[in-house]
């Protein structure tokens, strides 16, 4: 394995200075465009920066809003960065952790990244769209009713459920924990439901061993945040939200949502990416008091938990026990804004914005004393993570 | 009859030769020329040597039952017709990294729902059956 020759390059150098979000929902009235436009500015707003003072975009290559629309919407200046990550949910973390790079290496000073989609009308859902003839990768899967990812992603699950002893008990945690979460919410959309276990055992199926329960929320809205230098930051409305480590993992032999074809299919890019971000921090998984992991679908929380170090493989079902990943008394409090299961799926992008708001002390359900703040995206495809910190 | 199924492409240059096994009645897997490590899903170069050359060689069509699931409503028509269907991941058992999805049925012609799922269980033996959909036939898998 090659070594790194330095590690922590951009350790610290850059701050997360604005975060901005639109409202929630299902069949928001607005376009995709107005969403990412109204995001990006109240970020802006937040940050007390101009718009024509931003010189860096970066997008997730799903994004339907392309930079073009968004700069001369929003009114953006002379933009000398741009750049989009791909694998759908895995590029949350890399949009903005690449931001980073790019003003601390001064290819922009100002850069925003955003979220964008409106997905709650059940006909822009991407496995619906399939076309009949398959060239790619899904020929090996679709053909057998292995359709849409809660498929490809249960049977990742039972196999870990078989390997370690995973039960539904573990899965149901999660689930409702982030329900909990989401109840101190006023953003989320489902904080006015509660769910209980009985609730969560007798719910529908939708690919076995993978319940109702199990999936992340559909969702209009969007999210932007605002990367500039910790100098900069610190002179900003905001208390910085430093971004002390970044890392992207795509494991060797990975085949990105079904992978089940090489030799260890249940260690996916949370493993990566973790290996380079511990090597970039100078701290390790027992210093970070809260996570906001990605939730598209629950067993992907046990998946990162154990790929991220805070446990070994196999014991990431036996962590969630006991209350270990709820507000306000949990070993380590996850998703406490409700993630993709009950705040909002945005493709992620609303934990990058829980996790500085933590940095910051203002969660609705703050960990206290919470000065290191782990953020990832997809596992299961390849990904990314962020660890935030309150003192730069 | 299922109509509206999601099927391969047969003319696809990197994968079309499985598909070709298939109708034949061979569960091929893809070899390098050079070094001969098998890889599945098929690809256009050897991740252990590097070599482009690639040769075709029939498997046992015997494996195991690796994982499952049983999908349900909302799906596409063509599945939500059949669901609650399984689908199976079987390991070979000659190459247990080499692994092929498919779905567990009684006979090589039967539906895919007609095992009922409560009776699968990781590690049973199962051996591969051919079906054919409009001009594709699928590998799907009968307990052996």
């Amino acid at each position: 394995m090659a070594r790194r020759s330095s590690t922590g390059l951009i350790r610290n150098k850059t701050a997360v200075a604005g975060i901005g979000q639109t409202a929630f929902g299902k069949g928001l009235a607005d376009t995709e465009l107005s969403l990412a436009c109204q995001a990006v500015s109240s970020a802006l707003d937040d940050a007390g920066i101009d718009a024509s003072e931003v010189d860096g975009v970066a997008s997730y290559t799903m994004e339907p809003n392309r930079e073009v629309d968004v700069a001369r919407s929003v009114g953006l200046g002379d933009i000398t960065w741009f750049s989009q990550v791909g694998f759908g949910g895995g590029a949350g973390c890399a949009v903005v952790g690449q931001a980073a790079m790019a003003v601390a290496t001064g290819q922009c000073s100002v850069a925003v990244a955003w979220r964008a989609r409106k997905r709650a009308d059940p006909t822009s859902r991407p496995w619906a769209q399939a076309q009949a003839r398959l060239t790619d990768s899904s020929q090996w899967t679709r053909p057998f009713g292995v359709i849409r990812p809660v498929d490809e992603i249960a049977l990742l699950t039972r196999r870990y459920m078989h390997e370690y002893g995973g039960t539904r008990d573990h899965l149901a945690n999660i689930a409702l924990a982030f329900r909990k979460h989401a109840a101190r919410n006023p953003a989320s959309t489902m904080g006015h439901k509660p769910l209980t276990r009985d609730d969560y055992m007798s719910a529908r199926w939708i690919s076995e061993p993978l319940c109702l329960f199990d999936n992340c929320l559909e969702t209009d809205g969007a999210l932007a945040v605002v990367v500039v230098s910790a100098e900069r930051a610190r002179d900003l409305k905001q208390p910085p939200v430093y971004i002390h480590a970044f890392a992207q993992g795509l494991p060797p032999q990975h085949q990105t949502m079904t992978n089940y074809f090489n030799d260890d299919p249940l260690r996916g890019p949370a493993w990566t990416a973790a290996r380079v971000m511990w090597e970039m921090a100078d701290m390790t998984p027992a210093d970070v008091k809260v996570a906001q992991l990605y939730d598209a679908f629950s067993p992907l929380i046990i998946l990162s938990l154990e790929g991220y170090g805070f446990c070994a493989r196999g014991e990431g079902g036996p962590f969630t026990d006991d209350g270990n990943i709820e507000w306000p008394n949990g070993r380590l409090p996850v998703n406490t804004s409700g993630g993709g299961m009950s705040e909002a799926y945005v493709h992620g992008f609303n934990l990058i914005l829980e996790g500085a708001r933590q940095i910051r002390g203002k969660s609705t359900a703050q960990v206290e004393g919470a000065d290191v703040s782990l953020v990832t995206s997809g596992e299961g495809v390849p990904t990314s993570a962020i660890l935030f910190t309150k003192d730069g | 009859m299922e109509t509206g199924w999601l099927l391969p492409d047969l003319s696809d240059p990197t994968s079309g030769e499985f598909w070709r096994g298939c109708a034949r009645g061979e569960l091929l897997v893809q070899a390098c020329a050079a070094c001969g490590t098998w890889r599945m899903p098929p690809r256009p170069m050897c991740p252990r040597c590097r070599s482009t050359g690639v040769r075709w060689e029939a498997s046992s069509g015997h494996g195991r039952i690796w994982s499952f699931i049983v999908p349900h409503p909302p799906l596409l028509p063509a599945f939500g017709a059949v669901a609650p269907y399984n689908a199976i991941v079987v390991a070979l058992d000659e190459a247990p990294t080499i692994r092929f999805v498919g779905n567990l049925v009684v006979a090589a012609d039967g539906e895919i729902n007609e095992i009922d799922p409560s009776t699968i269980t990781i590690g049973e033996p199962v051996r591969v059956v051919f079906h054919q959909i409009e001009d594709v036939t699928l590998p799907r898998w009968v307990r052996a």
